[in-house]
C-alpha cells in the first residue's frame, strides 16, 4: 500500500474539505477528525515498519519531470519514520489546542485549520522525500502555510515576524537550490534520487562547497547560532499552535537534513567541517540558555531554550557516534513533545491573562494548580529531568559526544545548570509567590485543554521510562547512516565483559 | 554614393533624437520618433542596395509595420491624454513614477 | 577484603524488590492525578504506601540474611532502559538494603508524624504525594545497579526536594530557596554527569559490576578525574563545601521535610555515592584525600554555622552539614571508614530526624515560631518532646553509650589512624558540636520563658509524639548494636569490602577521652552562656567571628559576588548582544538592502524625456566603449 502518499493525500483532501464546510465549529471538528485519521493511518504504517529491513521502506517512485530526472519518490527509514510520527501526533493536539485561537482576528477560522492540514501534508512529505529535488520543493513550500499562519493570525508584530521568517528561510533555501542543482550537474547521473546520489561526489573541495550550500540552509532552519534570530520573533508572534508546529516540527527539518543529506552526501566535507559545527552548537547551547535567562517574554524565552536544544541536536548529529546520533534523533522527537507542551500551556496562560510578559504574572499556582502543575512538568522536561523522555536523549547525545569530543561535551553539559535556571526562574516568577491581583480570577485548565496536555505529558513520561520502542527503530537507521560516512565509535579504554554492561 | 545616403540617414536620426529630447509636445515627440525610424530605414535600404541582397529591405518593411502599429496605439494614447488633461505635454504626464 | 561478586537473582521478595519503589510511586501518582477527590484519604494512602514499602524492604532484608555473607549481593534485572548504554536493574546488597531500611522506616515514621503536623494545611494531600514521590526516588537512587539508575534517582530526589522546600510556595522565600536548592544541586549534577560520561567512555558500561571489573583489570583509567567529578556531585547533594549554601535555605520547607530529606536521607546520598564508587576512589589517593579534606572542612564549617544561628532549624541544618562532613571524612578513608560512615549515617538518620521532628513539635506548639530567643523553659510544657529531643541531643554530642558515641567515635579513631591532622580537626569539630547543640537545647527547653504574648505552647498529639519516641529509642540503641563486635562492618563487607584487620573498640583510648573532654568543655561553656545566664531577646552584635558564622561563613555573599552578579551581567550582556549584535546584523543587512533600493527607485522620475536621455546616454556609452575596446 502506498502508505506515505495516502497520509499526504488524506491531509490535503482534508484541507480542501475544511474550506468547503460552511460552519466554523464543524470545520474544526472536521479538521480534528482528519488529523486523527492521519494519526491512525500513520500508526498502522509504523507497526509494519521493520527496523532491520531495507533502509527505505514504504517506497514509491513515479517520474515527475523525466527530462531532468526528477521523481515523486518517497520512503522512510527509522529516522524519518519517528519524525513523521512526531508530526502526526502533534497536529491533532495542536488543532485541539488552537480551538479558539483564530477567532480573535478578522481572518477566516476555516482557513487557519485548512492551512494546518496543508502543513501536515508537507511535513510528512519533507521527511518522506527520497528525491532531493522533491525534498527541496517541500522544504520551501512548507514556508507558505506557516507564513500565513504567523502573518494572518499572529500577535501585534506578526507581519514583521512573518516576513523575517520567510526571507531568512528563503535565503537559506536559495543557497540550497544552488547546491542541489550543482549536485545534480556534478554528479552527472541525470537523476535527483537520493540513494543514487550518495557517494557520487568524490572531490573534497566540491563536497565542501556543496556541503555549505545545504548546511547553511539547514542551520537557518534549525536554527543554529548565529542564524537564530528569526526564531524568537516568529515564535513569539505566532499563535501558540503554529509556534508548536514551527519549533516542534518545521525546525527539525534542519537537523534532519544535516543528518540525512549533509552526512551521507558529503561525508568528507562533514568531517572537515565537524569542528566548526561543534563549535557553533556548543556556543548555541550555552548562548541560547543565557539569553533565555534574560528574557522577559514567555514565548521568546521558550524560543531561546529551543536555540539551546537545537545546539544539542546538531552536536549529536556531528559527533558521529551511534549514541550521539541516535540521541540526536530521539532528541528531535522529544523536543517536539516537550517544547510543544511548554508552548501550549504558556499559550493557555497567555490567553487567559492577555499578556506574554512574565512580570504580569505571579502566584498562578494558587488559583490554577493544574495549569501550574502541567507547566512545571513541561518545564522539567525542558531541563531534561530524568524520568522524562528528554533526559534520555540529552544523556545519549552527551555521552556519545563525550566519547569523541571531551571538552565540547563538558561545556555543553553546563547547559543542564543553565536550563534549571531559566525554567525554574520563569516558573517561580509566574507561578509562585503571592498571587498577583490581575490573575486572581484565572480559571484553571478546562476539559479540552486537559485533553491537549495529557497526551503530551503521557508521551514524555512513557518514553522517559521506556524509550526502547523508539530507539529500536532509530538505532539501525543511525548505524546505517554512520556506516555510509563512514564513522566508527571509539573503543573503550578498558573492555569489560558483555554481561557487565 | 553609399556614404551620402548614410550621412543623410545619420543627420535625420540626429535631428529626430534631438527632437525627442527637447520637445515637450507629445505629437512632435512622436513625429521625431518616426523620423528616427525612417532614418534607420534609409540606412537599411542603403546597405541592402550596397550588398545586393534583400535583407535590409525586408527589415525596413518590418520597421514600417511596427511604426504603423505604433502610430495607431500611440496616437490613441496621446488623444486620450489630451482629452483628460487638456494638454499634450509629455512633462505633465509624470504620475507614473517611483 | 574485596567486595563479593553480584549474583543474578529472581524470585522471592528480592526478586520483587521493585515493589519497594513502585508502591510509593503509585501512591504519588494516585494522589497527584486523583486531585481533590483523594483529599479525604490522601494522607492515609501516603502512609500506607510508605509502610508497605518498609515491609517489602524488611522481608527482602530477611531473605538476604538467609544467604551466606559472600552471596549477599543480588542483582535483579528489570528491563532495557537505553539499549547499548544501561539496563534498569536493582542491586540488593547489604549496602543498599541498609539504606532501604533507613529510608522506609524513618520515612514511614515521618509520614505518620506529618498527619498531625500538616493536619491544618489545605494541601496536605499534595504534601503526601510529594513525600511518596521522594521515597520512591530515593529508593531508585540506592537500589539501582548502575550509575544511570543512580542518576535518575539522584535527580528524582532533587525534584522532590524542590517541590517540598517550595511547598509553601506562596512565600517568596520558600520559592527562592527551592529554586536555589535545585540549581546548586544541578551544579553538582554537572560534575556527576561528566563523571558518568567518563565512566562510560572508559568502560562502555555504567553498571557497578562493570566498573568494578574494569577497575580490577586496570589500564589507562582516569580514576582521579572520575573520583573528583563524582565528588562534585556528592558535594551538591550532601551540602558539602563548596556547594553547601542551599541547605540552610532549604529549611523553608515544612519541618517533616527537613527531617526526612534534609537530615536523614537525601543529603546523605553523597556519602552513598562515594562508598558505592569505592572501586574508583580506592584507586586514586588524590581523590580520596580531597574527599577527606572536603569532609573535614564541612564538618568544621557546619559546626561553626551551628553555633551562631538563632533559628532552631537552621542551627540543626548546620549540624546536619557538619555530621555529613564526618561521614564524608570516613568515606574518604576507604574500606576502613566505610562501615563507620554508613553506621553514622544510619544513627544520624535517627537522632537528627528525631531532633528535627522535635523542633517541628516545638514550632507546632509555638505558632510556627523558629527563633530560639523566643523560646525558653519549654521542657515543662512539652515533656515528651523534651525528653526525646534530649536523647537525640545526647546522641549527637557523643554522650557515652548512646548512638553517636559509637559511630562518631569510630570515625574519629579511624581518621586519627589515617591522618593525625584530620583526626584532631574532627575532634575539634566534636567539641564545637557539644557547644552548639547544648546552646540549642538550653535556649529552647531551659531558662526563662521568652515567649511571644500570643504563644500557648502545648504538647503535640500522639500521632506526632510516637514517631519521636520510636526514633529516640533508635538513637539510644542503634550505635551500640551496629558497632559493638563490628557487627555492621561484617555485614557490609560483602558490598564494600573491609580492612584485613578488624578494628577493635577501645572505650578509653586517648582520642576517645580527648573527644569527651572537649565535648564536656563545649557543654559547660554553653551552659555558662545560655543555660545559667539570661538570653537576650534580640541577638547581640557579637564579635567578628559570630557575624562570620551568622552569615553562613559568607558562603552566600561569596556566591553572590562570584557567580550571581557576574552571571546577571553576563545575561544582560548576552541579551543586549543578541538584540543589537546578532539580530542587529541581520536587521542592518535588511535595512541596507531596503535603503539602497529606496534610493535607486528615485531614478524613476516619471519624465519621459529623462528616460529618453538616459537611453541616449546609455547608447552613447555603449558605442563609446565599443570604439575604445575596438581600437585597443
Amino acid at each position: 500500500m502506498p502508505w506515505l502518499s495516502i497520509l499526504m493525500g488524506v491531509s490535503v483532501l482534508g484541507a480542501l474539505g475544511v474550506t468547503l464546510v460552511r460552519n466554523d465549529k464543524l470545520a474544526k471538528q472536521f479538521t480534528l477528525g482528519v488529523s486523527l485519521i492521519v494519526l491512525a493511518l500513520a500508526i498502522a504504517m509504523a507497526v509494519q515498519f521493520s527496523p532491520n529491513g531495507d533502509k527505505f521502506q514504504f517506497t514509491e517512485k513515479y517520474d515527475w519531470i523525466p527530462a531532468l530526472g526528477v521523481h515523486y519518490a518517497v520512503g522512510v527509514d527509522g529516522i524519518a519514520l519517528v519524525l513523521i510520527l512526531l508530526s502526526v501526533v502533534l497536529v491533532p493536539i495542536v488543532v485541539l489546542a488552537s480551538w479558539h485561537d483564530a477567532e480573535a482576528g478578522k481572518r477566516s477560522v476555516r482557513t487557519y485549520f485548512s492551512l494546518m492540514l496543508v502543513l501536515e501534508a508537507m511535513m510528512i512529505g519533507v521527511f518522506a522525500a527520497t528525491d532531493v529535488f522533491l525534498f527541496y520543493v517541500f522544504f520551501e513550500a512548507m514556508l507558505i502555510p506557516m507564513y500565513f499562519m504567523i502573518g494572518s493570525y499572529g500577535g501585534a508584530q506578526r507581519s514583521y515576524a512573518a516576513v523575517k521568517f520567510l526571507l531568512y528561510s528563503l535565503f537559506g533555501g536559495l543557497l540550497m537550490l544552488v547546491a542541489v542543482i550543482a549536485l545534480y550537474t556534478i554528479a552527472g547521473k541525470g537523476t535527483f534520487m537520493f540513494p543514487d546520489l550518495v557517494g557520487t561526489i568524490q572531490d573534497v573541495n566540491t563536497q565542501k562547497w556543496l556541503f555549505l550550500g545545504f548546511f547553511i540552509a539547514f542551520a537557518i532552519k534549525a536554527p543554529l547560532w548565529p542564524f537564530h534570530t528569526w526564531l524568537p520573533d516568529a515564535a513569539a508572534q505566532a499563535p501558540a499552535g503554529a509556534a508548536v508546529l514551527l519549533v516542534g516540527v518545521l525546525d527539525k527539518v534542519g537537523t534532519y537534513g544535516m543528518l540525512r543529506f549533509c552526512l551521507e552526501l558529503f561525508p568528507d566535507a562533514s568531517k572537515f567541517f565537524t569542528p566548526m559545527v561543534i563549535t557553533l552548537s556548543v556556543i548555541g547551547i550555552v548562548y541560547g540558555a543565557i539569553v533565555a535567562i534574560g528574557q522577559t517574554d514567555m514565548k521568546r524565552l521558550i524560543a531561546y531554550t529551543s536555540v539551546s536544544h537545537f545546539g544539542f541536536i546538531a552536536l549529536g548529529v556531528f559527533a558521529m557516534t551511534t549514541n550521539a546520533g541516535a540521541g540526536a534523533t530521539l532528541y528531535m522527537v522529544n523536543h517536539g513533545f516537550s517544547t510543544g507542551a511548554l508552548f501550549l500551556i504558556a499559550g493557555f496562560l497567555i490567553q487567559r491573562r492577555g499578556s506574554q510578559f512574565i512580570a504580569d504574572y505571579g502566584g498562578v499556582q494558587k488559583v490554577a494548580p493544574v495549569l501550574a502543575g502541567t507547566f512545571l512538568v513541561a518545564g522539567l522536561s525542558s531541563l531534561s529531568l530524568p524520568g522524562l523522555s528528554t533526559f534520555v536523549s540529552e544523556f545519549m547525545v552527551l555521552v556519545g559526544t563525550y566519547e569523541k569530543y571531551l571538552v565540547p561535551a563538558a561545556i555543553a553539559t553546563t547547559g543542564v545548570i543553565l536550563a534549571a535556571i531559566y525554567i525554574l526562574w520563569m516558573y517561580q516568577r509566574t507561578m509562585n509567590g503571592p498571587t498577583a491581583e490581575s490573575v486572581k480570577h484565572l480559571p484553571d485548565l478546562n476539559a479540552r485543554e486537559k485533553w491537549v496536555v495529557a497526551p503530551l505529558i503521557a508521551l514524555l513520561l512513557v518514553f522517559g521510562f521506556y524509550p526502547k520502542p523508539l530507539l529500536d527503530v532509530i538505532h539501525p537507521a543511525v548505524k546505517n547512516t554512520l556506516s555510509s560516512v563512514p564513522a566508527t565509535d571509539p573503543a573503550p579504554a578498558v573492555q569489560v565483559a558483555k554481561e557487565a554492561q | 554614393m553609399t556614404t551620402h545616403y548614410l550621412v543623410l540617414s545619420a543627420l535625420l536620426f540626429a535631428i529626430g533624437g534631438v527632437g525627442v529630447l527637447v520637445r515637450r509636445n507629445a505629437i512632435v515627440v512622436f513625429m521625431c520618433v518616426e523620423l528616427m525610424l525612417n532614418a534607420c530605414n534609409l540606412a537599411f535600404v542603403t546597405f541592402a542596395r550596397q550588398n545586393g541582397n534583400l535583407d535590409g529591405q525586408i527589415i525596413a518593411f518590418f520597421v514600417m509595420i511596427v511604426a504603423a502599429a505604433e502610430v495607431v496605439i500611440g496616437l490613441a494614447i496621446i488623444v486620450t491624454i489630451f482629452r483628460t488633461r487638456r494638454s499634450a505635454s509629455v512633462d505633465d504626464a509624470s504620475l507614473l513614477k517611483y | 577484603m574485596e567486595p563479593a561478586e553480584i549474583i543474578q537473582h529472581s524470585g522471592g521478595v528480592i526478586g520483587a524488590s521493585w515493589l519497594m519503589i513502585a508502591l510509593p510511586l503509585l501512591g504519588a501518582a494516585v494522589l497527584l492525578l486523583g486531585g481533590r477527590k483523594t483529599d479525604k484519604f490522601g494522607h492515609l494512602l501516603g502512609v500506607a504506601m510508605a509502610v508497605a514499602s518498609f515491609v517489602v524492604a524488611a522481608l527482602a532484608f530477611i531473605q538476604l540474611l538467609g544467604f551466606a555473607p559472600g552471596e549477599r549481593r543480588r542483582g535483579v534485572e528489570l528491563y532495557d532502559l537505553i539499549p547499548g548504554i544501561a539496563k534498569v536493574g536493582l542491586l540488593v546488597d547489604p549496602l543498599s538494603i541498609s539504606f532501604c531500611l533507613l529510608i522506609t522506616f524513618v520515612g514511614s515514621l515521618i509520614h505518620i508524624y506529618s498527619i498531625g503536623y500538616m493536619a491544618h494545611d489545605p494541601a496536605r494531600r499534595r504534601f503526601f504525594a510529594y513525600l511518596n514521590l521522594f521515597v520512591a526516588a530515593m529508593l531508585v537512587l540506592v537500589l539501582a545497579d548502575n550509575y544511570l539508575g543512580l542518576y535518575v534517582g539522584w535527580e528524582g530526589v532533587g525534584l522532590a526536594s524542590y517541590l517540598l522546600i517550595g511547598f509553601w510556595q506562596h512565600k517568596p522565600t520558600a520559592a527562592t530557596a527551592a529554586k536555589k536548592a535545585f540549581i546548586v544541586n544541578r551544579v553538582g549534577d554537572f560534575g556527576l554527569s561528566i563523571g558518568i560520561f567518563t565512566i562510560f567512555a572508559t568502560f562502555h558500561s555504567l553498571s557497578y559490576q562493570g566498573v568494578a571489573e574494569g577497575m580490577a583489570k586496570g589500564g589507562s583509567i582516569p580514576a582521579t578525574a572520575i573520583g573528583l567529578l563524582l565528588l562534585l556531585g556528592a558535594c551538591g547533594k550532601s551540602a558539602q563545601l563548596p556547594l553547601q549554601s542551599w541547605l540552610l535555605d532549604a529549611m523553608e520547607g515544612p519541618t517533616p521535610v527537613s527531617a526526612l530529606i534534609h537530615a536523614a536521607t537525601m543529603v546523605t546520598a553523597g556519602v552513598y555515592l562515594v562508598v558505592r564508587s569505592g572501586p574508583i576512589f580506592q584507586a586514586t589517593d588524590t581523590a580520596q584525600l580531597v574527599v577527606t579534606i572536603v569532609g573535614v572542612a564541612t564538618l568544621l564549617a557546619g559546626a561553626i554555622i551551628g553555633t551562631a544561628k538563632d533559628d532552631i532549624k537552621k542551627a540543626l541544618a548546620g549540624s546536619t552539614m557538619s555530621q555529613i562532613g564526618y561521614m564524608m571524612l570516613a568515606a574518604g578513608i576507604g574500606p576502613a571508614g566505610y562501615a563507620f560512615a554508613i553506621a553514622h549515617l544510619i544513627t544520624h538518620g535517627f537522632f537528627k530526624a528525631d531532633m528535627f521532628l522535635g523542633a517541628g513539635s516545638v514550632m507546632h506548639g509555638m505558632n510556627d515560631e523558629v527563633n530560639m530567643r523566643k523560646y525558653g523553659g519549654l521542657r515543662k510544657v512539652m515533656p515528651i518532646t523534651f525528653v526525646t529531643f534530649f536523647i537525640g541531643y545526647l546522641a549527637i554530642i557523643g554522650f557515652p553509650l548512646l548512638s553517636g558515641y559509637f559511630t562518631k567515635d569510630g570515625i574519629i579513631e579511624t581518621a586519627m589512624e589515617h591522618n593525625a591532622i584530620l583526626g584532631w580537626l574532627a575532634v575539634l569539630g566534636a567539641g564545637i558540636t557539644g557547644f552548639y547543640m547544648s546552646r540549642l537545647v538550653f535556649m529552647t527547653f531551659f531558662g526563662k520563658k521568652r515567649w511571644e504574648a500570643d504563644a500557648h505552647p502545648h504538647e503535640s498529639p500522639a500521632v506526632m509524639t510516637w514517631p519521636l519516641i520510636i526514633l529516640s529509642i533508635g538513637a539510644i540503641v542503634l550505635g551500640a548494636f551496629l558497632i559493638l563486635g563490628n557487627r555492621f562492618m561484617l555485614f557490609l563487607s560483602p558490598a564494600v569490602g573491609r580492612p584485613e584487620e578488624l578494628p577493635s573498640f577501645h572505650p578509653f583510648s586517648t582520642t576517645g577521652l580527648a573527644t569527651l573532654a572537649l565535648v564536656a568543655v563545649g557543654v559547660v561553656f554553653a551552659w555558662y552562656r545560655y543555660g545559667s545566664a539570661e538570653v537576650p531577646g534580640v541577638a547581640p552584635r557579637g564579635s567578628f567571628l559570630t557575624a562570620f558564622a551568622r552569615r553562613d561563613l559568607y558562603g552566600d555573599a561569596l556566591n553572590e559576588a562570584l557567580l550571581m552578579r557576574p552571571g546577571q551581567w553576563l545575561t544582560r550582556l548576552a541579551v543586549y548582544f543578541d538584540n543589537r549584535g546578532v539580530d542587529g546584523l541581520v536587521n542592518s543587512l535588511a535595512a541596507l538592502i531596503g535603503g539602497s533600493s529606496g534610493r535607486l527607485r528615485r531614478i524613476q522620475t516619471g519624465y519621459v524625456r529623462s528616460y529618453a536621455l538616459s537611453i541616449f546616454v546609455g547608447a552613447a556609452v555603449l558605442v563609446g566603449a565599443w570604439f575604445v575596446v575596438g581600437n585597443l
